[in-house]
């Protein structure tokens, strides 16, 4: 089935042919020209924008914005963007992410969308023409937003502040077993004076795990100081099944993965 | 459905036809300009049979939408060999067996001419790395990775 691909050069006009019924926006195309091809009939049309500022990278003074249209590809080689390079490269094998956009990876269900996950831990705003929107609060409504998302924002982490980890099956390119992004400050006695853990594949889509960060704060990072976020991790989880993986299995080996992340 | 116009290079020619709008370039490559190169294995983008380069980047063709390519340069398996000579990535792939059915080749020969343009001597971890897009199901791999080593070493002595 072919579908009719609309394209404009502003948002706007993108924005109101996408109220038309069955049209979706165009990112990369990883996932809906995919499910096109598998007989997807629920799109019937697709609406992308041309305009330049959805492909723009801007880094001053740690707060960094990137539009929606950039690609996994040109995150993982920026040289002002080095903390996020290890999670745009978990992102599928070279030619998806030279594909794979940042936008689209918001939308990804599980168990994709590992940079969502990174983006998430670093508390992320979401634009689109109304404004910015927390991660959170986007990610909980993605489902019923019919507006273009523009951009992602944040502050970048200092590189030691920020650790990611995707376990896959298949290396170096493999769909995850789980993904983990956590944005952690230290005091000088090396406590933890705040943590923020994202998860991927422990749900739909990607979630915080909070009872584990609220466990981590005032402890050190050590066997010991982790013990109690360890315990807390699978609180409020429920993992997908796929033919990678059992529910069971990803809540199993959660608070390893996450130990090994913590003690990095 | 309304039909749209493309247009672009591939492998140096100027490409110029009316498709159907949301027509993938795999479809379009080849059963409207007759570029069998690039195989559909799975349209899903899992595979890398049908991987190309536009622009200089690898891509998969099965989920690249044809009309997002106007004025592109694309480049195919099907447009490397120069004069009847093969490209030293095929030579390779003919010496060392790593093509059996030969299927997943065009799309393996693609990815490592993307590697071997950004990275004329690769080590084994980046020509894995480079190729973990692609699957085969016959050669157990081994004879590609040789295959792409061999063809950088032949590429560094013809420069030196
Ligand atoms: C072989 C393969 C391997 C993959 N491996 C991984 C992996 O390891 N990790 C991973 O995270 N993902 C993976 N993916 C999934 C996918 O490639 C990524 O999640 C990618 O980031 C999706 O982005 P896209 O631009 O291709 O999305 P599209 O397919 O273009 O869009 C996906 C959805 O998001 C919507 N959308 C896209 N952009 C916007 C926007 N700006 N505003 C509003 N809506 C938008 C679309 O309408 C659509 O519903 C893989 C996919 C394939 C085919
Ligand atoms: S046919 Fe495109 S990846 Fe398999
Ligand atoms: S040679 Fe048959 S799939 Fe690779």
């Amino acid at each position: 089935m072919a579908l009719a691909l609309q394209t404009f050069p502003t948002v706007k006009d993108a924005n109101a042919a996408l109220k038309a019924a069955g049209t979706r926006y165009l990112g990369g195309g990883t996932l809906v020209v995919r499910a096109a091809n598998e007989g997807d009939v629920s799109v019937s049309g697709l609406v992308m924008s041309t305009d330049p500022a959805l492909s723009a990278i801007a880094a001053a003074g740690g707060k960094v914005r990137i539009g929606a249209s950039v690609t996994m590809a040109a995150i993982a080689r920026h040289p002002d963007l080095g903390p996020l390079a290890k999670a745009a490269r978990a992102v599928g094998g070279p030619a998806i992410r030279n594909m794979a956009t940042v936008g689209g990876n918001l939308f990804a269900p599980a168990p994709y969308g590992d940079f969502a996950v990174a983006l998430l831990a670093l508390d992320a705003a979401v634009g689109t023409e109304d404004g910015e929107l927390p991660i959170e609060t986007f990610l909980a409504r993605r489902d019923g937003s019919r507006s273009i998302v523009t951009s992602v924002s944040f502050t970048l982490p200092k590189a030691d502040g920020f650790r990611f980890l995707k376990v896959s099956r298949v290396k170096p390119k493999g769909v995850s077993v789980l993904s983990i992004a956590a944005v952690l400050e230290q005091a000088a006695d090396g406590t933890v004076s705040s943590a923020r853990i994202a998860l991927g594949c422990m749900a739909d889509r990607p979630m915080r795990a909070k009872a584990a960060e609220k466990a981590l704060k005032g402890k050190k990072l050590d066997q010991n100081g982790i013990a109690a976020a360890l315990a807390a991790a699978t609180e409020g989880i429920a993992p997908i099944t796929d033919p990678i993986a059992s529910a069971w299995y990803r809540a199993e080996v959660l608070p390893i993965h996450l130990g090994r992340l913590l003690l990095a | 459905m309304a039909k749209v116009p493309v247009q672009f290079t591939l492998n140096g020619s100027e490409k110029a036809e009316f498709i159907d709008s949301g027509t993938t370039l795999l479809n379009a490559l080849r059963d409207k300009i007759g570029d069998t190169s690039p195989k559909g294995g799975c349209h899903q983008g899992t595979c890398g049979a049908c991987s190309v380069i536009i622009d200089g980047e690898l891509r998969l063709s099965c989920l690249t939408l044809a009309e997002t390519c106007n004025g592109a340069a694309i480049t195919t398996t099907s447009g490397l060999a120069e004069g009847g000579v093969l490209h030293p990535l095929q030579r390779a792939f003919l010496d060392t067996f790593a093509t059996q059915c030969g299927f997943c080749t065009p799309g393996m020969i693609m990815a490592a001419k993307v590697l071997l343009d950004h990275t004329p001597n690769p080590s084994r971890d980046e020509v894995v790395e480079a190729l973990s897009g692609n699957i085969c199901r016959c050669t157990g791999y081994e004879p590609i990775i040789q295959a792409v080593l061999t063809a950088a070493r032949a590429n560094s002595q013809n420069a030196a």
